[in-house]
C-alpha cells in the first residue's frame, strides 16, 4: 500500500476509535467528568469556528466569543419563550450568530492580519460589556437562569441527566464537524484558503475576495452561535463571563495549539485547553490566568506549527486527484 | 470590426511622475500583440491599468467596444481580461492542481459551492489536468507551488491565466528567467492558443516578441511611440533613438542573442 | 441647546480627561504597530502597572507624586524594552505569534499584579494640593481632573511636537510610511523600534501614574484600557500621532457623554463610532500607512 493510502486508513481507524470512546464515555467516567467533556465539545465547536477564520482564511480573530454569546443568549431566550426543542434553538442561535456577524463583519473586513485581530478583539469586548449592561435581555451580570432541560427532538422527554445531555451535545458537534469538513473540501473552501495564501492574486483571478471573506465571517459566526446554543443546553445558564475575553483567547489558543487550518487539531487543542484550565487549574488555585499566560508563551515559542504540524509538514492540500 | 481591446488616452500619474501619459492604441481581436520599450517606459503600469489592478488617472479602457474603466479588477477578470504577473504570483502553499482549480472553478461559476467536494467534480478536475498537460506540468500536479522551479512557476502562471478562460490574455514578461527549452515550449503554447483569444504581451526577450507577435507597440517614457508590424518597428529610426539614443541598430536590442 | 450643554458639561469635560488618558496609551500602541506591525496586547498592563506604582508610592505629597512618576517611567522603559526584546526574535515567524506572545505576557502580568496588590480596586488619592472640588461654570468638579487635563494636555502637545517637528519624529513617521525605504537608507529600524517601544510604554505607565486617581487600578482595568486604546488606534489611523489624539478625544466623549446620554447603549456607541469612522475613512481619521 502506498504511504498516502496507509495514512488514510490510519486516519479512519483513529477516527472510528475516537468515536467509539466518545460514545462509550458515559459508561466509563463519572457525571462530573462527562459534563467536562460536554464543555470540551462546545469549546471545540467554537475552536472550529475560529479555525475557519484564522487557520483556513487567514484572518486571526479574538472576537468569536461575541457570536458565541449571541448564540448562547438566543438559545436561552428561545428555550424560555418559544421552544425547548434543541434543534429549534440551535438553528435560531446559528442564524442570530450569522446575523450579528453580518452586521459587525464589514467593520472587521476593512483590515487584514493583526489589524483584523485588533478590531475583532474590540468587537468581542464590546459584546461582553453589552451582555452585562442589557439587563432587559440578558439579566445583566446576574446571568440568564431558568433555562429548561433540552428536548433533543419533538416527542422525546427532556434530557435531565448529564450523560444524555452529553449525547445531544456530541450529536450536534459531530453534525457541525461534518458540515465544516464538507465545506473545506468544496470549491468555496479552496477559495477561502486562496485568500490566506494570496489574496491579491485571487482577486486578479476574478474573485471578489472581500465578499468571500465576509461570507466566511458569517459562516464562522453561525458556527459560534450554534456552539453558544450547545453551551446553553449543556449549562442551562448563561452569564457575561461565558463570552469574556478569556474565552476568545482560549479558543484562539486552541487553534494555535492544534495547528492553523487543522480541524482535528483545533478540537484536540480545545480539549487540552479546557483540561488544563479545569484540572491543572485546580492545583494552582486562583492562578488560572498565570497558567493561561504561560501556556501562550510556551506555545508561541515551542510549537510554532501546533500539534498537526509536529508530525509532518503542514498539510495544505485537501484536494486529491 | 471592433478591436478586442482599445486604450483611449490612458494615463496614470503618481504626483509629478507620469508613469503612463496619454497612451492610445488598439488590439485587434485574435491578435498576438506585443508591447516593448526600454525600462521605465510604463509597460507594467499599463498592464495594471488594463487589468484593473490600478485605476487609471484618466482615459478609458474599452473591452469589445465597452468602457470597463470603472470596473473593478475581479469583475474585469470575469469579463475576460486576465493577466499573469511579472514576478510570479501564485498560491504558494497550495498544490499546482489547486492553483489551476481556483481559477477554473471561478470561471465555471462554482466558487460559491459549499457542500459538494471538489474531488467529486470530474469535469472541473479533468479540465484542470488538461491545462496542466498543455503547459507541461501535469506530472507535478500534487506538488506545492512553492516547491516549483522558477521556470515551472512561469508555466503555472500561464495555466492559471488560461483557466480563467480569457478573451484578452495579458502576459507580463512571461519568458523572464525561462530556459531556452522552456521558452520554446511557451512560444508554442501561445501559438497554439485558440484564435479567438487575444494576446497582449510585455516581453524583454525580443526573439520571443518577433517570433510571436503580429503587431508591436513601442512605449517610451510613458508615451506611445509607435504601433506597427514587427518589420515596421524594426525599421523605425524613432524606435532606435528612443531605445538608446543611438543609431546603431546592433545595439537596439541588447538582450537579443547574436 | 444651551441648557443641554450646561446639563452635560461635566460629562464633556470628563470626556476630555478620559480622551487625554487614552491618548497616552494609544500613542505607543499605534506607533509600534504602524512601524513594525507588532500588536502589543500587553499595553494595557503598562497602564495598570503605572497606576499601581502611583497607589504604592503616592502619599499625598508632591514628592510622592514625583517619585511615582520617575519609578513609573523606569517601569515603562524597562517593560517596553523587555517586550521589544521578546517580540523581536519572532519577527520572522509572523505578527500573529508576536501578538499572541504579548497576550500571554499580559495574562501572566495580570496574575502577578493580583498576587501582589490583591483583587480589589484600589482608590488612589491625588496629591493633597489637588484634592477636593472646585466650581466650574456653576458645576462642582474635582480639582484633580482639571489639573490632569492641563498636565496630560501639555504632555500630548509635547508628544505631538516631538513627532511632527523633530528629526526623530520625522524618522519615525518615515518608518511608518515606508519602512523598507528607511532601512535602505542605512537606518537600523530595529533600534528605532526599541526606542519607540520604550517611549510608548513609558508614556503608558506615566498615563497610569497620573490617571490612577481617575481610573483606579484593579483587575480588569488593563483589559478595559487596552480595548479602548485599540479602538482609538483603529479610529484614529494606524501609526499616526495626530490620529491617536483625534481618536482618543472622540472615544473619550463616546465613553462619557455617550454613557450619560444613552446609558444602556454605551457599548454599542463605541462600536457605532468605529463603524461610522471606518465607513467614512477606511484607514482611520489620519492615515500615514501606505497601502500596498
Amino acid at each position: 500500500m502506498s504511504p498516502v493510502l496507509v495514512r488514510a486508513v490510519v486516519r479512519r481507524l483513529v477516527g472510528a476509535a475516537v468515536l467509539v470512546v466518545l460514545l462509550a464515555l458515559p459508561w466509563l467516567v463519572n457525571a462530573y467528568a462527562i459534563s467536562t467533556v460536554s464543555r470540551i465539545l462546545v469549546f471545540a465547536a467554537l475552536a472550529i469556528s475560529v479555525n475557519l477564520l484564522t487557520g483556513v482564511t487567514g484572518l486571526p480573530t479574538l472576537g468569536q466569543s461575541a457570536y458565541f454569546g449571541v448564540g448562547a443568549y438566543t438559545g436561552a431566550i428561545v428555550s424560555t419563550t418559544l421552544s425547548d426543542v434543541g434543534p429549534v434553538q440551535l438553528v435560531l442561535a446559528a442564524g442570530a450568530g450569522a446575523l450579528a456577524a453580518a452586521v459587525t463583519g464589514p467593520v472587521a473586513m476593512r483590515a487584514r492580519g493583526v489589524a483584523f485581530l485588533m478590531i475583532t478583539l474590540a468587537i468581542g469586548e464590546i459584546a461582553y460589556v453589552a451582555a452585562g449592561r442589557l439587563d432587559a435581555v440578558t439579566y445583566g451580570t446576574d446571568g440568564y437562569s431558568g433555562v429548561p432541560a433540552v428536548v433533543p427532538l419533538p416527542g422525546i422527554a427532556p434530557l435531565v441527566i448529564d450523560g444524555l445531555v452529553y449525547y445531544y451535545v456530541l450529536a450536534v458537534f459531530l453534525l457541525l464537524y461534518g458540515l465544516v469538513a464538507l465545506l473545506l473540501r468544496s470549491p468555496f473552501g479552496l477559495a477561502l484558503r486562496g485568500i490566506r495564501d494570496n489574496e491579491d492574486r485571487l482577486r486578479a483571478v476574478g474573485y471578489p475576495t472581500t465578499a468571500f471573506a465576509l461570507a466566511a465571517y458569517c459562516i464562522a459566526g453561525a458556527l459560534a452561535g450554534a456552539a453558544g446554543s450547545m453551551w446553553t443546553s449543556a449549562q442551562r445558564f448563561v452569564a457575561p463571563g461565558d463570552l469574556g475575553f478569556d474565552v476568545a483567547a482560549l479558543a484562539l489558543l486552541a487553534v494555535i495549539i492544534g495547528g492553523l487550518g487543522s480541524m482535528w487539531g483545533a478540537s484536540v487543542g480545545a480539549a487540552l485547553v479546557v483540561l488544563t484550565r479545569d484540572y491543572l487549574g485546580g492545583y494552582v488555585a486562583g492562578h488560572g490566568l498565570l497558567l493561561l499566560g504561560v501556556l501562550f508563551v510556551v506555545v508561541v515559542y515551542a510549537m510554532p506549527r501546533g500539534l498537526s504540524g509536529v508530525r509532518r509538514p503542514r498539510r495544505t492540500s485537501e484536494v486529491r486527484a | 470590426m471592433t478591436a478586442a481591446l482599445e486604450l483611449r488616452d490612458v494615463a496614470q500619474h503618481f504626483g509629478q511622475l507620469k508613469a503612463v501619459d496619454g497612451v492610445s492604441f488598439s488590439v485587434a481581436a485574435g491578435a498576438r500583440h506585443a508591447v516593448i520599450g526600454p525600462n521605465g517606459a510604463g509597460k507594467s503600469t499599463l498592464f495594471a491599468l488594463i487589468a484593473g489592478t490600478r485605476a487609471a488617472t484618466a482615459g478609458a479602457v474599452m473591452l469589445d467596444g465597452e468602457d470597463v474603466s470603472g470596473v473593478p479588477e475581479h469583475r474585469r477578470a470575469t469579463l475576460g481580461i486576465v493577466r499573469t504577473f511579472q514576478h510570479s504570483s501564485l498560491f504558494l502553499a497550495s498544490t499546482v492542481l489547486e492553483n489551476v482549480l481556483l481559477a477554473a472553478q471561478r470561471h465555471a461559476g462554482l466558487s460559491w459551492s459549499m457542500l459538494r467536494p471538489l474531488s467529486r467534480r470530474a469535469a472541473l478536475l479533468d479540465g484542470a489536468h488538461d491545462l496542466l498537460q498543455r503547459v507541461g506540468l501535469d506530472e507535478r500536479h500534487g506538488a506545492r507551488a512553492g516547491a516549483l522551479s522558477h521556470g515551472e512557476r512561469r508555466q503555472l502562471e500561464v495555466a492559471v491565466a488560461l483557466a480563467c478562460r480569457p478573451r484578452v490574455l495579458l502576459l507580463d514578461e512571461p519568458a523572464a528567467g525561462m530556459s531556452p527549452a522552456e521558452t520554446a515550449r511557451f512560444s508554442r503554447l501561445v501559438t497554439e492558443l485558440p484564435a479567438e483569444v487575444t494576446v497582449l504581451l510585455v516581453e524583454h526577450d525580443l526573439d520571443v516578441v518577433f517570433g510571436l507577435a503580429d503587431t508591436v507597440t513601442v512605449l517610451h517614457l510613458g508615451r506611445h511611440l509607435l504601433t506597427g508590424s514587427p518589420t515596421e518597428v524594426q525599421a523605425s529610426s524613432e524606435v532606435q533613438t528612443a531605445y538608446l539614443g543611438a543609431v546603431d541598430s546592433s545595439e537596439l536590442f541588447p538582450e537579443a542573442p547574436t | 441647546m444651551l441648557s443641554w450643554l450646561d446639563g452635560n458639561l461635566v460629562s464633556m469635560v470628563d470626556g476630555v480627561a478620559y480622551g487625554l488618558l487614552l491618548f497616552t496609551l494609544a500613542v505607543g500602541l499605534s506607533l509600534v504597530f504602524g512601524m513594525m506591525d507588532v500588536l502589543n496586547l500587553a499595553h494595557g498592563t503598562l497602564y495598570l502597572a503605572g497606576a499601581y506604582v502611583a497607589y504604592a508610592l503616592s502619599d499625598g505629597s508632591w514628592l510622592g507624586l514625583l517619585v511615582a512618576l520617575l519609578v513609573g517611567i523606569g517601569v515603562g522603559v524597562a517593560g517596553g524594552g523587555l517586550l521589544a526584546a521578546l517580540t523581536q526574535p519572532l519577527a520572522a515567524r509572523g505578527h500573529l505569534d508576536q501578538a499572541l506572545l504579548t497576550l500571554g505576557i499580559a495574562f501572566i502580568a495580570a496574575d502577578v499584579l493580583v498576587a501582589v496588590f490583591g483583587a480589589q480596586v484600589l482608590p488612589t488619592a491625588p496629591p493633597d494640593g489637588l484634592t477636593g472640588r472646585t466650581s466650574m461654570l456653576g458645576h462642582s468638579y474635582p480639582v484633580y481632573r482639571l489639573a490632569f487635563i492641563g498636565i496630560a494636555g501639555a504632555l500630548a502637545l509635547l508628544v505631538y511636537a516631538l513627532f511632527e517637528r523633530s528629526s526623530i519624529g520625522a524618522l519615525v513617521r518615515a518608518t511608518v510610511a515606508d519602512r523598507d525605504m528607511v532601512r535602505a537608507t542605512g537606518v537600523d529600524t530595529r533600534k528605532v523600534l526599541f526606542g519607540v517601544f520604550a517611549f510608548g510604554a513609558a508614556l503608558a505607565t506615566v498615563g497610569g501614574v497620573l490617571g490612577a486617581p481617575i481610573l483606579a487600578p484593579g483587575p480588569g482595568v488593563d483589559e478595559t484600557v487596552l480595548v479602548l486604546s485599540l479602538v482609538v488606534v483603529v479610529v484614529g489611523g494606524l501609526g499616526s500621532v495626530p490620529g491617536a489624539l483625534l481618536g482618543a478625544l472622540l472615544i473619550g466623549q463616546v465613553q462619557t457623554l455617550g454613557v450619560a446620554v444613552l446609558p444602556t447603549y454605551a457599548p454599542f456607541l463605541l462600536f457605532g463610532a468605529m463603524l461610522v469612522v471606518l465607513a467614512w475613512r477606511p484607514d482611520g481619521l489620519v492615515s500615514l500607512v501606505r497601502r500596498g
